[in-house]
């Protein structure tokens, strides 16, 4: 997979979505389950806001300094026994695994939830080069074996129900158990021991690395990253150049904010720290460990004015949020990052070729905004990308533009304006019936194919304010 | 106390009443209301669509036309809130930014100027029948106008307030998104409409004229027999 998934457009993805009633039912019902865990974690916390801001600090505080952390981080790592990798783009973090694989003679590799890798399309890669590749968390496992690809960032099968997944074991895994997800998830279970046993490498992502100790951390609640990590000899983290925080005390607070905006849980049933690899009076770790920082289009970011989208948690609380996001599901949006943050994210990694829809596809209700754990401005991101689309890509029509000059001088020439609505009722009479418009010319067709548009009044305000101020002047 | 009533121009074209009302409002409670004409749109259908320079001219034209004001107040979170985003548009241009500033400091919502200003809770107002509220993304959000329009609310006589389920749910509006993503809003919309038909409610009640205009709409094309109002008009009836 790459970033871009898909090869729909815009308008065809956005249908499909809104004309899947089980995706939607779906996800509608996540999202309600999420939103509320939210805010009850939120409110039992106490001083919620403080956290969000103590949580901005940290972050832009490490991305101020963020060169100064990763040389600290790779130092630890290093000297812990482990090798740094700084991949500039994705096709140098993808050869460089490719190698680790082809020197370890590495046959199978598991790997526990990651988007970085599903963003550098690691799969692929490791799959081109000969090795069975296996995802360990159930989710990405479903989506693995469905050959789907992600809809959301903490639970990637989030568009899917407990039938469809059965029918995906039933075919795949000749499954023949109910859709109870206790018995889907003992089966996945099961069929995954095997994989664990028998894989020559592991691959986790990163939720945080933390530089003063040079830990990976893994935040998860199935406890299959634990296997990842301690069964097969070689490990490789991966993650994006921008995970990163300065010291132990500085995680325990974004891991509170993570877990409380990401579900609603006061913590996830395993934290995970990974350091080095397995010392002389040690009984377990890996042989062989191998971090690999991902840019990818991050360090370009640095430093403009879209910088605070690299404070980002990934924790989807703004997707979860999102009613857009609601009503047409992740794949909409044809990027592995969806939602608000996909939106923001998406067209900065990806450029906005593939992508310049995406910041369109919101109301700018700022929920995401509200609900981001260290308060990312999303809609206010999602406006300076509308800008660069419009004012430096020209990406727009023509017709739009014409438009927008148009209300330019219509607003700031009060005699075309008062000129205008005065003549709005008799220019839209045509299409008026009972002081309504059901069916609207031009630019008016989005709104009337919805809902009802009403007649222009009568008399305007000001004629009426102008009318009262003639009679009190008698 | 003199205060210029920033119209909007949705209000100023679609629904006078709205800003009868408000007048009516602020002269009850002692406000001396005056309406500049040179006033034309906040430039939010512009700036929001990525058309930095053409919001531009509109919000210069607004900065003039307040000049002289007082005190600003309009009908509108939203278009309150643009006014209040001025400062920032307009950086690269500090003169304007600092006329900019000027008008920012001044403007209200009608609500929060009620409550916040006026210090009134009680307008006095009495409106019988069983209604629903929705807040607006804007006014709430962004503004962060949250209690005025519920205490005034709650404050009228005979009104049956009954809570909108996910009230802060988005109506779908967001300016030319209802036209661009109209497959997207119109569902958002729906979903809204539900939400109001499971209250019972007779009245829906916003404080965006926007919002309103859009729920309104949705509601009218279902049949729905909700009829809607703008704050202010509640508020005015006695
Ligand atoms: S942008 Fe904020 S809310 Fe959205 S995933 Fe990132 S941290 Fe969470």
């Amino acid at each position: 997979m790459s970033i871009k998934i898909g090869h729909k457009l815009y308008a065809e993805r956005i249908q499909d979505g809104l004309n899947n009633a089980f995706m939607r039912k779906a996800v509608s019902s996540a999202q309600g389950r999420f939103r509320s865990g939210r805010l009850k974690a939120a409110e039992e916390l106490g001083d919620w806001e403080d956290w969000r801001t103590l949580g901005e600090e940290i972050r832009s505080h490490t991305m101020e300094n963020l060169d100064y952390y990763l040389h600290q981080l790779s130092e630890q790592v290093e000297k812990r026994g482990g090798t740094v990798f700084f991949a500039e783009t994705a096709k140098e973090a993808n050869e460089y695994i490719q190698e680790i694989a082809k020197k370890r003679q590495a046959k199978k590799v598991v790997k526990s939830k990651s988007m970085v890798t599903e963003e550098i399309g690691l799969n692929e890669a490791l799959e081109k080069s000969g090795c069975e590749v296996v995802e360990s968390d159930l989710g990405e496992w479903i989506l693995q074996l469905d050959e789907d690809p992600p809809s959301h960032i903490v639970t990637p099968a989030l568009h899917k129900n407990k039938e469809q997944i059965r029918e995906t074991f039933r075919k795949k895994k000749g499954y023949t158990g109910s859709d109870d997800p206790v018995e889907l998830a003992a089966f996945a279970r099961e069929q995954l021991r095997q994989d664990f046993l028998e894989a020559d490498i592991g691959v986790t992502g990163c939720n945080f690395a933390v530089a003063e100790s040079g830990a990976i951390t893994l935040v998860t609640n199935e406890g299959n990253a634990r296997m990842v990590t301690s069964l097969p000899d070689t490990q490789i983290s991966v993650m994006g150049m921008e995970r990163i925080v300065p010291t132990w005390e500085d995680l325990e607070v974004v891991v509170s904010l993570l877990t409380r905006a990401a579900v609603g849980q006061k913590l996830t049933s395993y934290i995970t720290a990974l350091t080095g690899t397995r010392l002389e009076d040690e009984v377990d770790g890996p042989e062989d460990f191998h971090l690999v920082i991902v840019d990818n289009g991050r360090s370009k970011i640095l430093g403009t004015e879209f910088q605070s989208a690299l404070h980002c948690i990934r924790c989807a609380a703004c997707i979860n949020a999102c009613p857009v996001y609601r009503h047409v599901g992740g794949h909409s949006y044809g990027s592995i990052y969806p939602g608000p943050i996909g939106a923001v994210l998406t067209p900065l990694l990806d450029g906005y070729d593939d992508h310049k829809d995406l910041p369109y596809a919101s109301t700018l209700c700022a929920a995401c905004t509200e609900a981001c754990p260290v308060k990312i401005p999303l809609h206010e991101h999602l406006i300076r990308h509308r800008e660069i689309i419009v004012e430096r890509e020209k990406m727009t029509t023509k017709a739009e533009k014409m438009m927008m000059m148009g209300f330019a001088k219509w607003a700031s020439t009060p005699a075309a304006y008062k000129l205008s609505t005065k003549m709005a009722r008799t220019t839209l009479k045509p299409w008026t019936k009972e002081e309504y418009i059901e069916k609207g010319p031009g630019p008016m067709k989005g709104w009337t194919e919805q809902r009802d548009f009403p007649a222009p009044s009568k008399e305007r305000f000001r004629d009426w304010y102008q009318k009262r101020e003639q009679r009190s002047d008698q | 106390m003199k205060v210029s009533l920033f119209i909007t121009c949705l209000c100023d074209t679609f629904t006078p009443d709205v800003g009868k009302d408000t007048v009516e409002l602020l002269e009850r409670f002692g406000c001396e209301v005056d309406f500049p004409a040179g006033q034309t749109c906040c430039g939010q259908p512009a700036y929001n669509s990525g058309y930095k320079s053409e919001s531009i001219k509109a919000m210069k034209q607004m900065i003039k036309a307040f000049e002289q004001a007082e005190y600003v107040v309009g009908p509108s979170g939203s278009c309150v809130h643009m006014l209040k985003e001025y400062p920032k548009v307009l950086a690269d241009e500090p003169e304007w930014a600092k006329r900019a500033r000027k008008l920012a400091d001044k403007t209200f919502e009608l609500t929060q100027f009620l409550v916040d200003v006026l210090k009134v809770e009680d307008v006095g107002s009495t409106f019988t029948g069983t209604a629903t509220y929705h807040p607006s993304c804007h006014m709430t959000r962004l503004l962060g106008v949250k209690d005025a329009p519920r205490i005034l609310l709650e404050n009228v006589k005979g009104l049956n307030l009954i809570e909108l389920p996910m009230k802060e749910d988005c109506c779908g509006f967001g300016g030319t998104f209802a036209v661009k993503n109209s497959h997207i809003s119109g569902q958002m919309v729906q979903e809204k409409a539900e939400h109001i038909e499971e209250t019972k409610a007779d009245y829906l009640i916003g404080g965006d004229m926007g919002c309103v205009m859009n729920m309104g709409g949705r509601l009218r094309r279902n049949g729905q027999e909700v009829k809607f109002l703008h704050i202010a008009q509640v508020l005015n009836t006695q």
